[in-house]
């Protein structure tokens, strides 16, 4: 907790240390669609912002309809809470748009051994003139085959595309580039 | 749409003239308006597409546009300043105050005639948040840059299909030929600038349409190019009056299925 009587210098120490904390904390925090991978694997967490007792979580959606957004910020009130945190306001900011590129490598890992193919790096959107176009080339999580096949670029979830692997016949999601 | 009650939209800059900032809040209405409709008629969808693959990438687009939606909704909750919420603009407008074009408001018919309605939307939607990301309006700005990566994507699906039944059999040819024939006159009006569009454009907040026209149009001759399909030769008048609050009477049908909860039991929530 925060001294009302310290000086501004403490202040700004005792912030620091709490902004540290939080982000800490953040870590625990989870996708409920992709229970491997914290917020922060994701990137979607873009600052947090202490003042005083008055914290503040900008966190940026994955996908405009992504459905969990709401859980996460529910998520995010409730272990701040646990540690006391009580004035706590989460944003959503849209601009600048959240990519894959900034999901953490530690995020790439646990995604592939959950078996989920991770963002292949530059593949994002915009190539809407390449129709029919040849799909980017992701390895099977389960086999490592490159042998793969674009199923459907919709698929369970806003964030992934339907591949199956031509080796070992199995269908696996794809966390497409954004 | 539930009540995100832990999630707040970023607080926004706005310095514009109440005036401005009037037809700021039509424009983002009618473009949530837009959204809104087509969104809805797509998950009418939902368990009933021709194949799994396309049931999941109907379901997909919808859940996009209806992210689309809330942005927009909030945002022009917070232009309107009058205390209404996105819930309250989505559930509790009348028909006549919807803002859509008359095209995203059409039911679904066969799949091709889905296919078709969603490209000519598509065609539109990509290349006005494409110019709308750089608008000085940072809230407008944020959301098209928010969008338009997804927008991509479904502009690539309808165009695709497009290609695949005008190129496919006999039967879905005739099926395009169809969709085509009633749909392609509603298209006009997306670009046709309302007076508070045209007041915007003025000022350079929205895009000018007929500075998106030729790569709408290059696009569109591609897509039926490779579609082997000759371009609609169609009487030039333009089924209008959407965005003027004149609908057809599918609109009607549609809210009162969409506004039902609401308007029976007010204030419901979760």
């Amino acid at each position: 907790m925060i001294n009302p009587t310290a000086s501004s210098q403490e202040l700004t120490a005792n912030s620091c240390e709490l902004t540290a904390k939080i982000w800490q904390l953040l870590e625990e925090v989870t996708d409920p669609e992709v229970p491997v991978l914290s917020i922060l694997d994701l990137g979607i967490v873009r600052t947090v912002k202490v003042e005083g007792e008055q914290v503040t979580v900008t966190i940026t959606p994955t996908y405009s309809g992504c459905p969990a957004m709401n859980t996460i910020a529910t998520d995010i009130r409730l272990r701040l809470l646990a540690e006391g945190i009580t004035q706590l306001t989460v944003h959503n900011q849209l601009s600048p748009a959240w990519t894959t590129d900034w999901m953490s490598a530690a995020g790439r890992a646990k995604l592939t051994a959950y078996g989920i193919a991770p963002p292949v790096d530059g593949t994002a959107t915009g190539h809407v003139l390449n129709l029919f176009g040849k799909a980017t080339a992701v390895a099977c999580p389960l086999c490592g085959s490159a042998h793969t096949q674009l199923v459907n670029q919709f698929g369970s979830t806003a964030c992934k595309a339907l591949y199956q692997c031509q080796d070992c016949r199995e269908p696996f999601d794809y966390f497409k580039c954004h | 749409m539930d009540h995100p009650a832990d999630l707040q939209p970023a607080p926004a800059a706005i310095a514009h003239a109440p005036t401005v900032r009037q037809q700021l809040f039509e424009f983002v209405l009618q473009l949530a308006d837009t959204s809104l409709v087509l969104g809805h008629r797509l998950s009418e969808w939902c368990g009933h597409g021709p194949v799994l693959e396309q049931d999941l990438a109907m379901a997909n687009i919808a859940l996009d546009l209806l992210g689309e939606t809330r942005s927009l909704y909030q945002y022009a909750a917070e232009l309107e300043g009058q205390g209404r919420t996105e819930d309250d603009l989505a559930y509790l407008r009348p028909a006549t105050a919807y803002r859509n074009p008359l095209l995203v408001e059409q039911p679904n018919g066969d799949f091709a005639h889905t296919v078709v309605r969603q490209f000519l939307f598509d065609n539109f939607h990509y290349h006005l948040l494409l110019a709308l990301k750089t608008s000085p309006d940072a809230p407008l700005a944020a959301i098209a840059e928010k969008s338009v990566k997804e927008a991509a994507y479904h502009l690539k699906w309808s165009s695709e299909w497009i290609i695949r039944l005008g190129d496919g059999t006999a039967e879905s040819r005739q099926r395009l030929d169809k969709a085509l024939a009633t749909l392609w006159r509603y298209a006009a009006e997306l670009t046709m600038p309302t007076a508070t569009e045209a007041a915007l454009q003025d000022l350079g907040l929205v895009p000018d349409y007929r500075g998106m026209k030729p790569a709408m149009d290059a696009h569109t001759a591609r897509v039926l190019a490779e579609a082997t399909v000759p371009a609609p030769q169609i009487a030039p008048f333009a089924q209008k009056g959407g965005k003027a609050g004149q609908h057809s009477e599918h609109l009607g049908y549609l809210l009162a299925e969409l506004q039902y909860m609401q308007r029976t039991y007010p204030g419901l929530t979760w």
